[in-house]
Formats: C-alpha cells, sequence, structure tokens
C-alpha cells in the first residue's frame, strides 16, 4: 500500500480539513487537536460528498430532556442526509456496525524521513525542516 | 384461574379459542347507570344540570357500525348487556379472558373535577356490574388525563383490585400523548403492572386531522390512523418509552397495515435529525417493536392473504398483535375475525401468547 504524501502539517490546522485526490479517489483529511484522520469523500449511504459535510459534536444523554455535548467536532455530518460519522473511525454513529466511511491510516512524518523514501510525494516539495501528513492508500 | 374447559383446550392447540379478547365494550346505557357510583354531590348536579348522553361523537351508538345487527337488540344500546356479551362475545369465540373498554366522555369534559369523579364512577360500575359478575372479564382503568394527579389518584385506588390489567387513553386528546404531562400517569401504570391502552376516538378539540377539520365522518374515521402515528412519534421521541422501560403501549383499533411504512419513515427521519432527541439512541422502530402492541380489529387488510403475510414479515415480529373482536362494533361478519394471511402458529401467539406478555396483570390469572 503507498504511502502518499498529501500535504504540510502546517496546511491543515486544527479543526479544519483538506480535500486531496489521490490514486483518483477524494480523501479528507481532518486535524482534530493536532490528530489526523483520512476518510474516503463518499458517504456509504448514497455517494454524497460526505467530507464536505457539517462538523458537529457528538450530542447524547442520559435521560430524556437533558442534553450533553462531547468530542466537538469529531463527527461528520453528511450534507446530505444528515447522517453522522465518527471521523476517529468512520462508524455511522446510528448503524456502527453495518454502515462505515472507508478510513486509510494517516501519519505525521518529518520531511527529513521522507526524503528517503519509499514515499508518493504529490505536487508540492518536500522539505527536509517541515512535517507532512502521510496517508496509506 | 382453573385449567380450560376441554373444549376451550382444544381450541387453544388448535389457534380457534381460549383466546384473550384485547377489546371489548360493554356501554355505558346513560348517566342513570352511574349514579349510584357517583357521590351525593355529583349526583345532585348530575340530575338537577340533567347530564346525560356523554357518549363520543366520534362513533356514536346510533350508526351502525357501532353494533352488528346480529349483536344487537332493538331498542337496545349495542354492549349494554352482560348476557349478550357473554353469548356473542366469550362463549362466541371461545375467549378465555376479554378486556372491557368503556367509552363514554371523561376526556371531553372540560370540569376536571366532574371528569375525575366520573371516571372514578365507571371504574366502580364496571367492576361491580361486569367483572364481579363474569369472571372471564378484565378491566381498563378510565381516567381523566386532564389533570395527572387526579388520574393517578385513580390509578392507585383501581390498582388494588388485580383484576383491572391497562388504564385506559383516546387517541386524540388536547395533546401528543408522549407528553410529559402524562409521565405520571405512565410511572403509576408501569409501577403497578398495568399496560397503557390508546383506544381510536377522538374529544374533538382539536381537529381530527392535522390539515384542519374534514367534512366527513369517513375522513375522520381514516384519519385515525394518522393520529396513532402522531402519538407513537410523540412517545418515542418525547423519551416516554425511554422514561419508563417496562412499560407496554397498546394501540386499541389503530390498524396495523402502515406499520412497515411508517416505521421506514420514522428511522430515515431519526438518522438525519437524531441530535435534536440525544435520548433516543436506537431506531424507533426498536423502541416501538418493543414496548408497542396492536389489536387485531379492525385490520384495513390488503387484497390478498399473501399480501398479508408479506406484510407481516415487514413488521417484523410476531409478538406485536393482539387478538381483539372489537364487540360489539361491527368490523367483520360471522366468526371471521382472522384475516387472510394469519399461519396458525401465528393465531395462537396472537390469541394467547402476545395478549399474556403485553398485560402482565392476565398472567396470574392464567397460571
Amino acid at each position: 500500500m503507498p504511502r502518499h504524501v498529501v500535504a504540510p502539517v502546517a496546511d491543515i490546522p486544527p479543526g479544519t480539513r483538506k480535500i486531496v485526490t489521490i490514486r483518483g479517489r477524494e480523501i479528507g483529511i481532518f486535524n482534530l487537536a493536532g490528530e489526523f484522520f483520512a476518510l474516503l469523500n463518499r458517504c456509504p449511504h448514497q455517494g454524497a460528498e460526505l467530507c464536505r459535510g457539517t462538523l458537529v459534536g457528538l450530542a447524547t444523554s442520559p435521560e430524556p430532556g437533558v442534553f450533553e455535548l462531547s468530542r466537538r467536532g469529531e463527527m461528520l455530518k453528511c450534507p446530505w442526509h444528515g447522517w453522522e460519522y465518527d471521523i476517529r473511525t468512520g462508524q455511522s454513529w446510528c448503524d456502527p456496525n453495518d454502515t462505515k466511511v472507508r478510513a486509510y491510516p494517516v501519519t505525521v512524518e518529518p520531511g527529513e524521513t521522507l526524503a528517503k523514501g519509499p514515499f508518493v510525494a504529490e505536487t508540492f516539495p518536500v522539505a527536509v525542516e517541515q512535517d507532512y501528513v502521510v496517508v496509506d492508500v | 384461574m382453573s385449567q380450560p374447559a376441554a373444549h376451550i383446550a382444544q381450541g387453544i392447540a388448535q389457534g380457534i379459542a381460549g383466546g384473550i379478547d384485547c377489546d371489548v365494550h360493554p356501554a355505558i346505557p346513560g348517566m342513570a347507570a352511574l349514579l349510584p357510583y357517583l357521590d351525593p354531590y355529583w349526583q345532585e348536579q348530575v340530575a338537577v344540570r340533567g347530564i346525560d348522553g356523554l357518549d363520543l361523537s366520534s362513533f356514536p351508538p346510533q350508526m351502525a357500525a357501532h353494533g352488528r345487527a346480529d349483536w344487537r337488540d332493538k331498542g337496545e344500546k349495542p354492549g349494554t348487556s352482560l348476557a349478550r356479551l357473554r353469548a356473542d362475545a366469550l362463549d362466541g369465540f371461545g375467549t378465555q379472558l376479554a378486556i372491557c373498554n368503556p367509552l363514554y366522555g371523561v376526556l371531553a369534559i372540560y370540569n376536571e373535577h366532574f371528569a375525575a369523579a366520573l371516571a372514578r364512577a365507571i371504574n366502580a360500575w364496571l367492576a361491580a356490574e361486569w367483572l364481579d359478575r363474569e369472571s372471564r372479564l378484565r378491566g381498563s382503568i378510565t381516567v381523566a388525563t386532564q389533570n395527572p394527579e387526579l388520574a393517578v389518584d385513580e390509578i392507585e385506588r383501581c390498582a388494588t383490585d388485580p383484576r383491572f390489567v391497562q388504564v385506559l387513553l383516546l387517541n386524540q386528546g388536547d395533546t401528543p400523548l408522549g407528553n410529559r404531562r402524562f409521565w405520571p400517569i405512565y410511572a403509576a401504570a408501569e409501577r403497578h403492572g398495568l399496560s397503557i391502552g390508546i383506544h381510536a376516538g377522538s374529544i374533538f378539540r382539536h381537529a381530527t386531522t392535522s390539515n384542519g377539520w374534514p367534512s366527513y365522518h369517513l375522513e375522520d374515521y381514516a384519519a385515525h390512523a394518522q393520529s396513532f402515528q402522531s402519538n407513537l412519534l410523540s412517545l418515542v421521541h418525547e423519551g416516554a418509552f425511554t422514561r419508563h422501560p417496562g412499560l407496554i403501549f397498546v394501540m386499541i383499533e389503530s390498524g396495523f397495515t402502515w406499520l412497515p411504512t411508517f416505521l421506514w419513515r420514522a428511522n430515515k427521519t431519526w438518522r438525519g435529525v437524531r441530535a435534536e432527541v440525544p435520548w433516543v439512541d436506537r431506531p424507533p422502530s426498536e423502541y416501538i417493536r418493543d414496548h408497542v402492541r396492536f389489536t387485531l380489529q379492525p385490520t384495513d387488510a390488503p387484497p390478498t392473504g399473501a399480501d398479508m403475510a408479506r406484510l407481516l414479515a415487514m413488521i417484523g415480529r410476531d409478538n406485536m398483535l393482539l387478538f381483539s373482536t372489537d364487540y360489539p362494533h361491527w368490523q367483520f361478519d360471522g366468526d371471521n375475525v382472522w384475516p387472510d394471511g394469519f399461519s396458525n402458529a401465528l393465531k395462537r401467539r396472537v390469541l394467547r401468547d402476545n395478549p399474556m406478555n403485553a398485560y402482565p396483570r392476565l398472567k396470574e390469572a392464567l397460571q
């Protein structure tokens, strides 16, 4: 599984995302407070561009009338039908066992390592003094 | 209760008798019949003010469907005779137990004190005039939901009598039935092992459809399914099932063949906007399948038995339907209480197993 260098870390600050194309696939790269995750930009429900959806928290409740919100910005709501996905796992919140968006391993690598390969750099030069987001596709 | 007679036992084995009829209607002849069960103040008020005829106009006694021709006596309000109910509904269907759902205008009365007094009288009348005289009968507790505190008092009073097996509510009141206002009633029912029955009917305080007032009775009648759906949505999404995990709700005369498409729509909508109601942490269909039961009659059957079998498969559980005749109302002819498409195995469940599981208080009677 080739490893693709998709962006300098500084290009995707915490709380933001970047959609990249790797080997013909659109993939959304998400930075959750410094941790990176990658999901296929295609909702398993009906194929919407999932990674362009709204970032929300996880709404839960211990009992009727009590509202709790945790994991702010860690859920992705599909722009078509509002299904929520856990960015960390790709699982649908409503149907975690049977509905899952494809997730890809992501690492952060120093430019120094990348210079040695074997990586597929995208259309930007890699500098040794920077860290990069690398996705296994 | 002792062992069933031999012919009943045989009927049980064949899935044609020994059933628990979850909807029969002893009729209140009029206020005169309730007077002995009202306290002196209300006795005098009823007499002085000439209060009578509190039948609900959603299903008036004079219409043909209110009493099957072979189940009514000329000049009598259908359902007023215990002898007829015995012969027609109990012996007629080999029924082992039947749950009485008297419908009278309690919920339509604005004065909540009078409504509560009337509910109390109806329950006392039911116990004395029907349950005491026929051991195969069980009762539903009429309550005045206008004031849940008073309703809870009445539940507490009646719950000491094990023959009362459910609390009876009306489908079209003035607030969707999942509303928190009703939760004390649900808590009291749960505490006492009573189920909640929601019966078709309206107090006509609001339009009988969500689009406003229809012009014709048939619109009212057919639209009942719509308002049952509204109540189910309310019960799920307000969190009534979440809060009362042990409680069973029985939809009485709601029909059930609309369930599959309704459940699909409810689930689909929940997936999109469930954050509005985060306490609903499973698909609505799961709450409904776990908590809600439906009486058999009237059945809005599809054209063929094969269609019905497919539909039952879509409903997906064989524990949701409860045998009922809706006696003396005219929902079917002869003894043709079963729509086409029910297997014998399913009939057996619907006749006995499902009612026993829906009404915890019936189990003791049948052990």
